[in-house]
């Protein structure tokens, strides 16, 4: 055993490994975008984010050295985005899927702007703690070797899960969700709220995409992000806006998106590709399964425009 | 005249910044001309001072960006050869958008459309060219169609948000490119960039004469100006702008809601299929990776920017074309990463939906948006 000859238990040993690694900018996007859909925004433009995220946290580490600050400008390059999108947003008669589609574009094009200089150096990357220390195969300890951003996502999920219950702030964003007129009768800015909690939302879109660039994959290229973003979109809805229902989501499409690397490693090469897009084909058979034509999703927030 | 001066207004009416059906105010047609030029402008204003801050000129930007776009007979054929499936792909968006759907998988409609173009051309291998070429052409529209039809069923079907859903399908389609091509459909003779057998030079449809513009540009202009009769001079683009409008209204008078959806994301994955087969039999005669440029989603820009009027379309697809073909010009002469034609293009998209507050300045859908 202990030569790392474990044969085919490689697959699901590789697929737990990569729920845990490749689940976390998923977790952390659908997280994101569960705070602001809530507050009756949609913002589609987390694939941006994240590509900024990744960029801007991989250049600060590079630069100064601390990945940590990476992360941190990471999250802010997002709360900035997500400014520029509720701001627009709250401008009468725009549409923020459009503007949503505007700024996934804008981010990307912006991130690979900025960062074409930082494909050849090597940045500073975060740490992982070793939960595999008891094992002596290999394979059982890559898969336990966690990134403290998992670790911080999977406290966040609870956390905002009461946050949304039993606190003021998770009261006023569910309001203005659910009704913008009620908020505003109550003396709040809508506006006020959206804007917040679409700069939380993309503070934490940005700091899963520091989790791409400065853990794994672990380093900037244009190819880092293919669609992580919109997936964790889409997972927010088959999550029913529900932050415990993001996190399992999240780890599922992590075992997912493993898959392919994971049978390409014990030379099931042919179908490559094809594994690849199991995220995506996942995503979508959910929500055929999950949506109907006659209902409402439960749990949508009312002031959702994509769900009418 | 005057009747086709206030088309316009109906095809922003029922654009997606309408969303919550408004009235329309007629009588300011020149709006709709003034506030996308007056943003396009803020947009590379705003250009300007970005890549002022890296220490370009940005009077030399603009320079080369005409010289590179415009500027030479030479540059005006690469323009218009890069704006036909610009074209093709913006009224993918364009379509759907009349009954108030966002589609934004134009780039997997575009791959499919190659794929099934280019199978259909490699086993009809030694037919008259002139019969693999209008089979190429049914192939890529069946094919571009079907993708999209798939988001339009799920929409009408299952409740499956189109937006979400089409794009996810631009994943699973390069997916499958990328499989086919280096799987079963690869030349073995390809080997750093792995693509299918060549289908052959007798079978690509060549080039306008006199011109080094392929006839693709003469597709997408037939096909704009057909969309645009579609939509606004018959029956079903009245049916399809009346769903889209008011989807309850629609129903109420009898039209069949759901046969409107499926048939107008048939057309419209159709125009993209056909973007992908022309890209094929005019420019790189194999399916590749080469395919997955971002056709699709600069014509989701050029939609949006055209107020998805599929006659405004064809200037607006020029000038966007115009911004790619320079992209190159930029890079050798100002020293701009190629990524920099991106950046321009989103912030001339966030300029432009920024703009739509300024119509008519009435805001009460303020706060619903």
């Amino acid at each position: 055993m202990a030569d790392g000859n474990i044969g085919l238990w490689t697959v699901p040993l590789a697929v737990l490994g990569g729920a845990i690694r490749v689940s976390t900018p998923f977790l952390f996007v659908s997280l994101g975008e569960c705070i602001t859909e809530r507050s009756g925004c949609i913002n589609l433009g987390l694939e941006g984010t994240l590509v900024m995220g990744a960029m801007s946290a991989y250049g600060i580490s590079y630069l100064t050295g601390s990945p940590w600050l990476g992360v941190l400008a990471a999250g802010l390059t997002g709360a900035l985005l997500g400014a520029l999108h509720a701001g627009i947003c709250s401008l009468p008669r725009v549409n923020d899927v459009a503007v949503g589609i505007s700024l996934m574009l804008f981010g990307t094009g912006l991130a690979f702007f900025l960062g074409k200089p930082l494909i050849e150096p090597t940045a500073a990357r975060l740490p992982a703690i070793d939960f595999g220390w008891w094992s002596d195969v290999p394979q059982v300890r890559a898969a336990l070797r966690i990134n403290v951003l998992f670790l911080l996502g999977v406290i966040l999920a609870p956390v905002l899960f009461w946050a949304f219950k039993t606190t003021r702030w998770g009261l006023l964003i569910r309001t203005a969700g659910e009704s913008a007129d009620a908020a505003r009768a109550m003396g709040h800015s809508v506006l006020m709220i959206r804007l917040r909690a679409t700069m939380a939302g993309g503070f934490l879109a940005g700091i899963g995409g520091s989790f791409l660039s400065l853990f794994y994959p672990g380093s900037w290229n244009e190819g880092l992000s293919s669609g992580q973003g919109i997936t964790a979109v889409a997972l927010v809805i088959f999550a029913r806006w529900d932050p415990m229902l993001c996190l399992w989501a999240s780890l599922a499409f992590g075992g997912a998106a493993a898959l392919g690397p994971a049978l390409q490693s014990v030379g099931v090469t042919s179908g490559y590709h094809l594994f690849n897009a199991a995220p995506y084909i996942l995503t979508l058979l959910i929500m055929i399964i999950t949506c109907s034509p006659k209902r409402t999703l439960s749990g949508a927030p009312a002031e959702l425009s994509i769900t009418r | 005249m005057t009747t086709e001066a206030a088309d316009p207004v109906d095809a922003a009416a029922i654009a997606p910044a309408a969303d919550a059906g408004f009235l329309q105010r007629y009588g300011a047609e020149i709006e709709y001309i003034l506030i996308p030029g007056a943003a396009l402008v803020a947009a590379l204003l705003v250009f300007g001072v970005f890549v002022a801050l890296f220490g370009k000129n940005p009077l030399d930007l603009y320079w080369y960006m005409y010289y590179g776009a415009f500027g030479t007979w030479f540059s005006w054929q690469n323009t218009l050869s890069r704006a036909a499936p610009l074209i093709l792909t913006a009224l993918c968006t364009a379509l759907p958008a009349q009954l108030g759907m966002v589609i934004i998988g134009g780039e997997g409609a575009l791959l499919i459309g190659a794929l099934s173009a280019t199978s259909v051309a490699l086993a009809l291998q030694g037919m008259p060219p002139l019969v693999v070429q209008i089979a190429m052409v049914i192939a890529g529209m069946t094919g571009g169609g079907l993708w999209i039809l798939l988001s339009g069923g799920l929409r009408q079907y299952r409740g499956v948000n189109e937006t979400i859903s089409s794009l996810l399908l631009v994943y699973i389609a390069l997916a499958i490119l990328n499989h086919l091509v280096e799987g079963p459909m690869r030349d073995p003779a390809s080997l750093n960039k792995p693509s299918t057998r060549e289908i052959g030079a007798a079978n690509m449809i060549g080039t306008i004469p006199g011109t080094d513009v392929h006839w693709g540009l003469v597709f997408g202009l037939i096909l704009a100006i057909a969309s645009y009769v579609l939509i606004y001079h018959t029956t079903f683009g009245f049916a399809a702008r009346v769903a889209g409008g008011n989807i309850r209204a629609a129903k109420i008078v009898g039209l069949s809601v759901g046969k409107l959806i499926l048939t107008v994301c048939f057309l419209a994955g159709a125009c993209a299929g056909l973007a992908g087969m022309v890209e094929v039999a005019a420019v790189q005669g194999r399916t590749n990776a080469n395919l997955a440029v971002g056709y699709g989603f600069t014509g989701i820009l050029v939609a949006f920017l055209a107020r998805q009027n599929p006659l405004a379309i064809i200037p607006v697809a020029i000038l966007l074309g115009g911004i790619n073909a320079s992209g190159g010009l930029l890079q050798r002469r100002l020293g701009l990463p190629d990524a920099s034609v991106l950046v321009l293009q989103g912030i001339i998209f966030i300029s432009v939906l920024a703009s739509d507050a300024l119509y008519g300045r009435i805001g009460f859908l303020k706060g619903k948006s």
